[in-house]
């Protein structure tokens, strides 16, 4: 293919993914933004997937057979541990606002300088030769393209490689390097490498798919021919001696992918929101997953197409055009250029924070003057910094590719940077966890780890690039054996990836925990240790805790401010925190909350230990001890949690007493009533009383009374003493149906034999008051179920109402007896005075007349109806009245015909 | 001593209203009977009673009333009153005596206590 249209298509493409950034940051200013959201951050992160697995997997699949899932499945391993070691750096890097890894260990470790430029070191000489690879992978896969064999000795100016390099570089600085804030989030970059993440993932698919189903036929097909030729039998088992090295490799992808500057900078800066984690915990081993299912039948099938003919790196490329399918071949293409530029673009954007921020900043702004000396636009200073570190990370990738990394695969390289990395590991997952670790530990493990690293996995590959002797490898450095780079202390059966790694991380981890335990914590390192080590329980991203004490001068302290961000955006930012925090701004002197906030301003701006200088510049800082800064902690922390306790407790008595002042209303209610039941009961039975010793006191006193006299009071006070044992039993009955400790006596009879029996024993009463009681009566009635006696009661006792309550002669008392509804009805109607309608329903509460005084009372207890009334209900019955002022009253019951249980 | 001293008995309860009109009337009082509060102001105005026997829980207008409107007409405000009742609590009691009762007798009683203190008062009223 002609090389023009090649660039062509990758200028192309670049330019559309630079118009997709741009607008992902438009969305991103109208609050519509692409970025918050769990599957565009899962995708992000897949940009571990470099050119290292969309060419290297296949040839490195070639050679090792199943060996390069190792890289893969060591992070789906550990990726668990995201939940707690992530959720926790991405709520100590917003708390801090800390930008970086190397931020991040200078922070934990005291804000130790020199921490932060042995990360830095180590990740800038681990990940450069990686960075290199990519361009590496940009070229290989640009000569296959254009048929061009010629290697890189090509002229400097005619290198393709070179022109990649200088696109990406720009590009990067473009959209990596446009704000000063670090902690600000970079949308467009991300919509970007997520959407290269899907495009590597469908060209990588693609050429899978036409590999198994076009060329071949299926999985089993590549297979069966790959099994019959000698030199691929090998790759379909795993050799009972690489079980090791197994556990190495994924030991090591599952520590290198949490701290990879790159991995870093996509899962945890970039973070919007740390619930999205949750999502990319499945997402993201998915993704690993799929793109990894057609490496195998990519590389049998590459093998059976080319043999050795070609690097089996490029099968992936080399296969689609053998064919002749140019459109295919572009898109591969391009799915390669995805994978590495968006490695590339990340990285050095994470690397060049990591670089103004540790190696160049402290020092600046550590000089006096050294506002002058910059001039008046420090921001866009510190941004033409990162983007020259830009330019120059790139160019020494490049020079790496040109001198060395053209001499080794894809995957050893990216082992080699892995390794790296890994170091990292015991002093983050340690600071997270751990509060005794010191800056000695974290300096001395970082040192000697990454020594040893440099030594077991550098020096080899120097000694193959030629620029030292190969006794070195083959006798150790002077002759000492036991120092062999590859062999340490005659370790031999584990290969050099896994050898480096597992000396140089336990060199690491033994000065880092001796380091640790036998050196004396500073009060800036306690300080720290309690701010990440407890970060759930201080922090609350939204505010800020002071753990600083001294004085600085207001004005100092925005000037300082002013002359990073800008006079509108300073004063932005101060006005919100001041109203966030209630700070007072009267005196002259800086409330110690916005000396803080202030240098983690700062800090998300230059890094951590300038902004440290930088504020030490405007302020005399006390020495806070240990104490305070935790009693500061506890108490915003306590403060807030008594707060929450408190509304709940107040809530909780609120709903308390609100339960008890209806409770108690209730239970004064009933007092009330039985009070007044009491008072009325006594008197009800006073009265009588009353009567029985006056006329029995007369009878005695006066023995001259006569005959008939005595006879009239003796009767009376029988009368009366009857009365009373009435009253006894009606209150004694009532107590009885309302506890429920009443049963009813079922009995089947007829209605009309109640009726009879009622009529009989009232008979005397209606003759007496010359009342005519006149029945209607249905023909046919069935026979009923119910307590005979009690019903008894209830008709005797409203009928002898009835014609108590009818005047004397003129009364009419009608009953009518009916069936209806499984109910028989028993309606009594009189034509007396009539009830008024506001009482019709209390007649029915006990005592109810002998409450009310407003009319004549009638006689009897006042109980006879709420007896009535409690008879009927417990047989599932109802009763009623209705009635007229002056138009006589009418009172009806029903009962159900059946009763459900029937007591023998 | 004023034999033919008037005696005013009001309760709605018609058999206390039987011993006490038979008890009043061997004491030689003339007798008057009232079933309510309104029967008795009008007794009360047409005979001006020397002292009067009151319930207090009647229909329509109860024993209390009848009392304050004896005691607060300066023509009628030398009537005794005695209040019979059933209520027995203090501040019923008190509630009496506030409204300018000569005394207080509750329910059950003893006749000849009765008697006795009715003898006193009208005695003294002589």
């Amino acid at each position: 293919m002609n090389s023009f249209w090649i660039v062509l298509a990758a200028v192309l493409y670049l330019a559309f993914l630079f118009g997709l950034a741009n607008l992902a940051e438009r969305r991103s200013l109208f609050k519509n933004s692409w970025v918050n959201n769990p599957y565009v951050y899962a995708l992000s992160l897949a940009v571990y997937c470099t050119a290292w697995t969309f060419y290297g997997s296949v040839g490195h699949a070639v050679k090792n057979g199943a060996d390069f899932l190792a890289v893969y499945i060591g992070p789906t391993m550990l990726i668990p541990l995201w939940w707690v070691v992530f959720r926790k750096i991405i709520r100590i890097c917003k708390a801090e606002r800390i930008t970086n890894i190397a931020d991040f260990v200078s922070a934990r470790y005291g804000k130790d300088r020199a921490l932060g430029i042995i990360v830095t070191l180590l990740c800038v000489v681990g990940l450069v030769p990686y960075i290199s690879i990519q361009l590496k992978a940009i070229a290989n896969s640009f000569r296959v393209l254009t048929k061009n064999s010629t290697a890189v000795s090509e002229s400097f100016l005619a290198d393709k490689a070179l022109y990649m390099a200088i696109i990406l570089a720009v590009f990067t600085i473009l959209f990596g390097a446009r704000k000063l804030e670090a902690t600000e989030r970079h949308e467009g970059m991300v919509t970007v490498i997520a959407f290269e993440s899907l495009i590597k993932l469908s060209a990588f698919l693609a050429v899978g798919v036409f590999v198994t189903f076009g060329i071949f036929d299926g999985f089993g097909d590549i297979t069966q021919r790959a099994a019959r030729l000698q030199p691929l039998q090998g790759l379909f088992t795993i050799p009972q001696d690489q079980t090791d090295n197994w556990f190495w490799h994924c030991l090591l992808s599952g520590l290198a992918i949490m701290f990879l500057p790159r991995q870093f900078q996509l899962a945890v800066v970039e973070n919007v929101n740390e619930n999205h984690l949750k999502k990319a915990i499945w997402l993201f081993p998915l993704y690993l997953l799929i793109i990894n299912v057609f490496v195998m039948p990519i590389a049998l099938g590459g093998f059976l197409v080319f043999g050795s003919s070609i690097p089996a790196d490029s099968y992936v490329l080399a296969l689609p055009l053998y064919f002749d399918q140019k459109g295919l071949a572009i898109l591969t293409y391009l799915g390669g250029f995805s994978a590495a530029s968006s490695m590339i673009i990340v990285e050095c954007m994470a690397l060049t924070v990591m670089i103004s921020n540790n190696l160049v900043m402290p020092f600046i702004v550590s000089r006096p003057n050294w506002e002058g000396w910059i001039g008046s636009s420090i921001s866009q200073w510190v941004i033409n910094l990162r983007r020259v570190s830009i330019v120059l990370l790139i160019g020494m990738a490049y020079l790496y590719y040109k001198i060395v990394s053209d001499r080794h695969s894809l995957v050893s390289v990216g082992l080699v940077s892995f390794a790296a990395v890994a170091q990292l590991a015991p002093v983050v997952i340690g600071g997270l966890f751990w509060k005794r670790p010191t800056r000695e530990g974290a300096t001395g493990g970082l040192l000697f780890g990454g020594a040893v690293w440099f030594y077991t996995l550098i020096i080899p590959s120097l000694v193959s690039a030629g620029f030292l002797p190969l006794s070195l490898l083959e006798h150790g450095p002077l002759g000492a054996e036991w120092l062999r780079p590859e062999a340490l202390f005659g370790m031999t059966g584990l290969d050099n990836i896994s050898h480096g790694l597992f000396w140089s991380l336990l060199v690491n981890v033994l000065f880092y925990v001796y380091g640790s335990l036998f050196y004396p914590l500073t009060v800036q390192e306690q300080n720290q240790a309690n701010l990440f080590v407890d970060i759930f329980q201080y922090s609350d991203p939204t505010k800020s805790s002071v753990t600083w004490k001294g004085k600085a001068l207001f004005t100092d302290v925005k000037r300082l401010l002013n002359s990073f961000f800008g006079q509108a955006r300073t004063d932005r930012l101060l006005d919100s925190f001041v109203k966030r925090n209630n700070i007072n701004l009267l005196s002259p002197y800086a409330d110690p909350r916005l000396v803080s906030y202030t240098e983690k301003l700062l800090g998300g701006a230059v890094g951590t230990a300038s902004a440290r200088t930088l504020v030490a510049s405007v302020a005399k800082e006390e020495k806070i001890t240990v104490d305070e800064v935790i009693d500061i902690l506890k108490t915003s922390q306590e403060l807030k949690n008594l707060n929450r306790e408190l509304q709940r407790k107040t809530d909780e008595l609120e709903r308390v007493g609100d339960k008890l002042k209806r409770s108690n209303e209730r239970l004064q209610q009933i007092d009330r009533m039985k009070d007044d039941f009491l008072s009325t009961v006594t008197h009800e039975i006073r009265t009588p009383l009353t009567s029985i010793r006056a006329l029995s006191e007369i009878v005695y006193d006066y023995p001259e009374l006569n005959n008939d006299e005595r006879q009239h009071f003796l009767g009376t006070v029988i009368k009366e003493t009857e009365r009373l044992s009435r009253l006894i039993n009606q209150v004694l009955d009532l107590e009885r149906y309302d506890s429920g400790l009443y049963e009813l006596h079922y009995e089947k009879f007829s209605p009309r034999e109640l009726i009879n029996e009622a009529f009989v024993s009232l008979n005397q009463l209606a003759r007496e008051r010359m009342v005519s009681i006149k029945f209607n009566l249905q023909d046919y009635l069935p026979e009923m179920t119910a307590d005979r006696d009690r019903l008894m009661q209830v008709l005797v006792n409203l009928l002898s109402n009835a014609i108590k309550f009818t005047e004397s002669k003129k009364g009419v008392v009608v009953l009518d007896n009916f069936h209806e509804n499984g109910m028989v009805y028993f309606r009594i109607t009189d034509n007396g005075q009539g009830i008024d309608p506001r009482f019709q329903e209390l007649i029915f509460d006990k005592f109810y007349q002998a409450q009310d005084q407003t009319t004549r009372k009638p006689k009897g207890s006042g109980l006879g109806l709420a007896i009535c009334r409690r008879i009927v209900e417990l047989h599932g019955g109802q009763i009623w009245v209705s009635s007229k002022v002056g138009d006589g009253s009418t009172f009806t019951f029903k009962i159900p015909v059946n009763q459900r249980s029937i007591t023998p | 001593m004023n034999q033919q001293a008037k005696i005013l008995i009001v309760d709605d309860e018609p058999n206390i209203l039987l011993s006490l009109e038979f008890l009043m009337k061997k004491e030689g009082f003339q007798v008057f009977i009232a079933r309510d509060g309104e029967e008795a102001f009008e007794i009360i105005e047409r005979k001006t009673p020397n002292l009067v026997l009151l319930d207090i829980m009647m229909p329509k207008i109860d024993g209390y009333e009848v009392c304050s409107f004896i005691k607060n007409n300066p023509a009628l405000a030398a009537i005794k009153v005695i209040f019979m009742s059933a209520k027995s609590k203090d501040t019923d009691v008190q509630k009496g005596y506030d409204l300018g009762a000569d005394l207080y007798v509750a329910k059950p009683f003893s006749t000849r206590e009765l008697v006795a203190k009715v003898q006193k008062l009208v005695k003294n009223d002589a």
